[in-house]
């Protein structure tokens, strides 16, 4: 074992302890005080033994032609590939001549890159070989909190903590929402103004998402602009996926303030219910149901991480294919006018936006045991990324895969998704809030004109925006 | 050859032909039968394409593997005999099954 390594797996079990501690005190004790305690634990930790080693910020710089690097230095951890528009090029030459692919130096340590649809397919199929445990994106957790969600444990524990949270996206359930999310839907753009240049992100893919978040879970409206910014916190770390933000202690203050918010949440259900109010369809109210679940209360970091998992999985990835969506319509001008002309195409063409776009860029998983792939041998212990935004590109797979096709035939195929038990559990919820923004946009607008370049965000995760000007053209009546 | 009836939520059928040794799955997609997406083109790994059998026919079926079982618990509207179409290859002996098909895929 490397030092690097023996220092993780020590601060892993000094975790375990900490979780076991906090479970213990949740009785007595608020949650977001023991969060509060985690992170003062922590600071003194690193003041005694120093940071653990992690990639430290990133600083922009241009990305290097591909064509100039010898394969082996071909790193696509690069914060800054999306950002640049160098991907495509990058991610071609992988899948082309090294597509099972070892990168020995990145600022995220060694890891394998997996980059045809085929190959990423057989991973994410093969949970018993590779592993979603600890943590999912190529980085490293935030050292001294360890949240519990689903997407990063194994069977059997996935499956039965899935099973328990996954009524309030299913479908019969999304029935019932569908007329809310409409109605609110409506509100946002009925609000917009009218032929003059405003930012869409902002204004109508962070709100409509986090409108939605609220809605899912029955959190005070008021507040709803919380879930937006805990989750670009998260989302936005260094460590995990090359993000922006540097400072872990704001990460436990985000994680604290979502303690707070979300036990006072659950303690208004409960109270709600006890006097008689009839049970409601949200994710806190199926949770105070289900037997397995009943008292996750007292499980703070299980609480805290399925909630987190919901805010984080539904907050990035519809919010981009939102602006997605309006981008590829504007580079494509021949689809925006096939749409209008035929807007039954909306449900085939949100699969295209969700394909076209790729708003997760990888998952990471361990290899369980040694797996030859392409004539590489992939080492127990190991790291494998899985590239979905290049097995969406695959030429493979896909006929003129960098072309946004609108009627595109096999679009459902996309990896967008992933496949396998760890399948996103949102999608269909996704599908129905971009359905429901395009059948609404129609209805009331012309044309929706990108006016200026837009600003990407810088990660090696996310793929989105943070800019995107536009301006709107009302409908003629 | 033989028949296949596939019938939706709200009891329209689709009565289809098949060869034996293609699959419940792409039997549908092939005849357009609505509520059938499979996702991922019959790998097991996507749960679109969700079928619950007629329980006089579901012993002729075959059994369901692992990676079908844990994709199957995973469906909300799971019943007794509930399979997934790209996991049931068909056979001579399928001729007259009937399978009806959940309201929803997840
Ligand atoms: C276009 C929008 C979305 C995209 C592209 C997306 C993408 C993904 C991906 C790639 C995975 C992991 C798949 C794998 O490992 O094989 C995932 C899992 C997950 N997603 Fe999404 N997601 C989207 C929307 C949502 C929404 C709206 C929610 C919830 C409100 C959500 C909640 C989840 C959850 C809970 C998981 C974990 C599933 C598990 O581990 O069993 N996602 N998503
Ligand atoms: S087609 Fe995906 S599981 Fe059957």
């Amino acid at each position: 074992m490397t030092t690097q390594t023996q220092g993780i797996s020590q601060s892993l079990t000094m975790e375990a302890i900490q979780t076991k501690a906090v479970n213990a005190a949740a009785r007595v004790v608020p949650m977001h005080w023991q969060i509060l305690t985690l992170k003062a634990l922590v600071s003194a930790k690193k003041k005694i033994f120093g940071a653990r080693p992690g990639p430290g910020a990133f600083v922009e710089a241009p990305v290097p032609d591909i064509n100039t690097l010898a394969i082996e230095d071909v790193d696509v951890s690069n914060p800054f590939l999306y950002r640049q528009g160098q991907w495509g090029a990058y991610f071609k030459r992988l899948r082309d001549e090294a597509p099972v692919h070892y990168q020995e130096n990145s600022p995220f340590g060694k890891f394998w890159s997996v980059t045809r649809y085929d190959d990423i397919l057989f991973v994410d199929k093969n949970h018993e070989l590779f592993s979603s445990e600890p943590i999912i994106v190529l980085g490293n957790t935030p050292e001294g909190l360890p949240m519990e969600m689903f997407i990063a444990m194994d069977a059997p524990k996935h499956d039965v903590q899935r099973r328990s949270v996954q009524d309030a996206v299913a479908p019969r359930n999304l029935k019932e929402m569908e007329g809310l999310i409409r109605e609110r839907t409506g509100e946002v753009l009925d609000s917009l103004p009218l032929g003059t240049p405003f930012n869409w992100v902002p204004t109508v893919s962070k709100e409509l998402t986090g409108r939605m978040l609220a809605t899912l879970l029955d959190f005070p409206y008021e507040k709803r602009n919380k879930l937006i910014h805990w989750s670009d916190r998260f989302a936005g770390t260094a460590e995990t996926a090359g993000g922006e933000f540097t400072d872990d202690s704001e990460l436990f203050d985000c994680a604290a303030d979502m303690a707070r918010e979300f036990s006072l949440l659950w303690h208004d259900k409960k109270a709600r219910l006890a006097a008689g109010e009839a049970p409601s369809f949200d994710l806190v109210s199926l949770l105070q149901q289900g037997e397995d679940t009943k008292d996750m209360i007292n499980r703070p970091m299980e609480f805290l991480g399925n909630l987190a998992l919901l805010i984080i999985g539904g907050n990035d990835t519809t919010r981009n294919s939102m602006s997605g969506g309006v981008l590829a319509l504007n580079q494509f001008p021949e689809e925006f006018a096939k749409l209008k002309a035929n807007p039954q195409l909306i449900p085939n063409m949100v699969s295209e936006i969700i394909r076209w776009q790729t708003p997760l860029a990888h998952m990471r998983r361990i290899a369980t045991q040694d797996v030859e792939m392409h004539g590489q041998t992939i080492k127990k212990g190991d790291r494998v990324v899985m590239w979905y935004a290049s097995g969406n590109r695959d030429e493979r797979k896909f006929e003129n895969p960098d072309q946004f096709i609108i009627d595109r035939q096999d679009v459902r195929n996309h990896i967008s998704f992933g496949y396998g038990i760890h399948r996103c559990m949102g999608n269909r919820l996704a599908e129905l809030q971009l359905r429901i923004l395009w059948e609404e946009l129609l209805k009331r607008f012309d044309d929706i004109e990108v006016v200026g370049e837009p600003e990407r965000v810088q990660s090696n995760f996310v793929r989105g925006y943070s800019e995107l000007m536009v301006k709107l053209t009302p409908k003629q009546q | 050859m033989g028949k296949i009836t596939f019938i939706e939520h709200d009891n329209t059928e689709h009565v289809t032909e098949f060869e034996a040794g293609t699959t419940l799955m792409q039997i549908a997609v092939d005849n357009a039968v609505p509520g059938i997406d499979g996702d991922c083109g019959g790998e097991c790994a996507c749960g679109t394409c969700h079928m619950i059998v007629a329980d006089e026919w579901f012993g002729k079926t075959g059994s369901i593997g692992d990676a079908e079982e844990q994709m199957l618990s995973m469906t909300p509207e799971r019943a007794q005999t509930s399979r997934l179409g790209c996991q049931v290859k068909t056979t001579a002996a399928m001729d007259g099954l009937t399978v009806h098909l959940p309201e929803f895929q997840m």
